[in-house]
């Protein structure tokens, strides 16, 4: 801050302190020109004015607060560049970047300073950090039968994930059920929490219409896709589908069984069972085929931190291994 | 001693002049000096300017009143930060006109919710947000799938976003401003909007938000 306005909100603050006394004094002086208890000489519905000074606890109480506005200002900043007796601040403010952020938070945490914000985080990692770091140091095989890490990754989850995934991670249209054994890029421990960090998105399904000849290579292949998982359909439609299906053998493999079956993290679904992402009816397949489809899951490494991770990790592996 | 106090008590005029006074110091002290804080005028090193089309989704969401229901200000309290992100800064904010603070929460904070979720989890939950949230008492929002945005004056929005913050832009080496918006994001502003949905762009800039500090 600049000493102008440093200056300025100096004088004007403690102007108002001082202010407020001087007309407290002014206040209590006898001006009426009539004794203190007599009558001031008017009176309605017989009610008559009597001078009355102003109550003593009441102006004892406004002394007292002036007083103690000076004390808050010597020991809380206030006063433009003083920065008060205590040294408090509620949080760094003025930070340009997320690096200068986490910077002055580490100085702040070293040299012990009082930095509001700072001072909860450092206390809460007191107490939370041990127990995360003992997660973290455990596999999470080994913690997907922890009841009490489950109950963290739950309440993880619950918090940060259940808005696409569901309460009970069965997820919705659109997005994905972590509680079967249907995975779209793998469902070791290992992929699935690099799928949390890194997040995921899918690849490839792009709008098919043009490439599959128009309206009937869509249908064609739509009826195709569907009797995979051994449903009836269209056994012409499907057939000339099934030429045509070369072209998505490439993600889906040639039998459709998905990305992860042929042991690639592309996010291409199996076709071949009854697990619909986006819905298996003919029309909602035909619009996956024509218009295409970008799941995306979104990266928590720099929102959550590893060690969160990791347990959630756990959470959602342990969904799928009953 | 005069009694100069009736003087004030009795006359309206007088006394409304001196009320005017008192409160006003309030804010000579607590307001005045903000607008030349370094603090309050200086963006953020990673703060960009809203493309055209997040530029209208803003608008959709002043026009939708979300700031009715969320606030974009993240206090520094870890109960906060710990589930919204990094508490806001008043440099993330020298661009914004109006601020778009709110001070109510019906619903979370969204002062960094850009990618946190999906492009099609937004348009989802707009659209039937109970489809997504069962427990949401948020209303739909169906209708921004069908308006689509002509973009007639998407240039003039960003040309006045220009002059609102000639004084507060990044600076180049040489310490000349650089404004917000070329003469070529203007000239392709309307282009870069017509015939999107209104959906589009508000999912556009609600996956812009907080992005400067993350």
């Amino acid at each position: 801050m600049s000493s102008f306005w440093s200056i300025w909100i100096t004088v004007l603050s403690l102007g108002t302190l001082v202010g407020c006394y001087l007309l407290l004094r002014y206040c209590l002086k006898n001006f009426a020109g009539v004794e203190e208890g007599e009558s001031m000489g008017h009176s309605f519905d017989g009610i008559e004015e009597l001078n009355n000074p102003l109550p003593k606890w009441w102006s004892t109480f406004f002394l007292v607060t002036i007083i103690w506005g000076f004390g808050y200002f010597l020991m809380y900043p206030g006063l433009g560049n003083f920065e008060g007796l205590f040294g408090w601040k509620s949080s760094n403010q003025g930070i340009l970047s997320l690096q200068e952020s986490k910077a002055k938070a580490a100085h702040a945490k070293e040299n012990n300073l009082i930095v509001q914000y700072d001072m909860e985080v450092k206390a809460a990692d007191a107490k939370f950090g041990p127990i995360f770091e003992a997660f973290a140091a455990r596999s999470i095989e080994d913690l997907a039968s922890d009841d009490a890490a489950l109950k963290v990754g739950q309440r993880l989850f619950l918090q940060n994930c259940s808005q696409c995934h569901g309460s009970d991670a069965r997820g919705t249209t659109g997005f994905p059920n972590l509680a079967d054994k249907d995975w779209l890029y793998g469902g070791t421990p290992a992929d699935i929490k690099h799928s949390l960090m890194e997040g995921r998105k899918a690849q490839g399904m792009i709008a098919w219409e043009t490439m599959l000849g128009g309206d009937q290579g869509v249908k064609d292949v739509a009826a195709y896709v569907i009797s995979l998982s051994g449903r009836e359909v269209n056994a012409e439609s499907a057939k000339s589908g099934q030429e045509k299906f070369a072209m998505c053998a490439g993600c889906h493999g040639a039998d459709g069984k998905g990305s992860t079956a042929m042991g690639i993290p592309l996010g291409a679904p199996n076709l071949a069972d009854d697990i619909w992402l986006y819905g298996g009816s003919p029309r909602v397949v035909e619009q996956s085929i024509r218009h295409g489809r970008a799941g995306v899951m979104p990266a928590w490494k720099d929102i959550l931190g590893e060690q969160k991770v990791h347990v959630i990790s756990a959470y959602v592996y342990s969904l799928s291994q009953n | 001693m005069i009694n100069k106090h009736e003087k004030v008590e009795k006359s309206v005029g007088l006394f409304f002049i001196f009320t005017i006074f008192a409160i006003s110091i309030g804010g000579l002290v607590e307001i005045t000096p903000l607008f030349f804080q370094k603090e309050t005028t200086q963006p953020v090193d990673n703060l960009r300017p809203y493309t055209a089309l997040e530029m209208e989704g803003r608008d959709i969401y002043i026009r939708e009143g979300c700031s009715n229901c969320h606030s974009q200000m993240i206090r520094p309290f870890r109960a906060e930060t710990e589930r919204y992100g990094h508490y806001s800064v008043a440099g993330e904010h020298v661009w914004e006109h109006p601020f778009l603070w709110g001070s109510k929460r019906t619903g979370p904070d969204l002062a960094r919710v850009g990618g946190r979720y999906s492009d099609d989890w937004h348009i989802a939950h707009l659209t039937d947000p109970r489809s997504v949230v069962p427990e949401s008492n948020m209303p739909s929002y169906k209708w921004l799938n069908e308006n689509k945005l002509d973009g007639a004056i998407t240039a003039k929005k960003l040309e006045t976003f220009n002059f609102l913050t000639r004084n507060r832009s990044h600076k180049d080496e040489q310490g000349n401003a650089i404004p917000l918006y070329s003469a070529k994001d203007i000239a392709n502003a309307q282009t870069a909007v017509q015939g999107k949905t209104e959906m589009t762009a508000l999912v556009a800039y609600l996956q812009s938000l907080g992005h400067a500090l993350k």
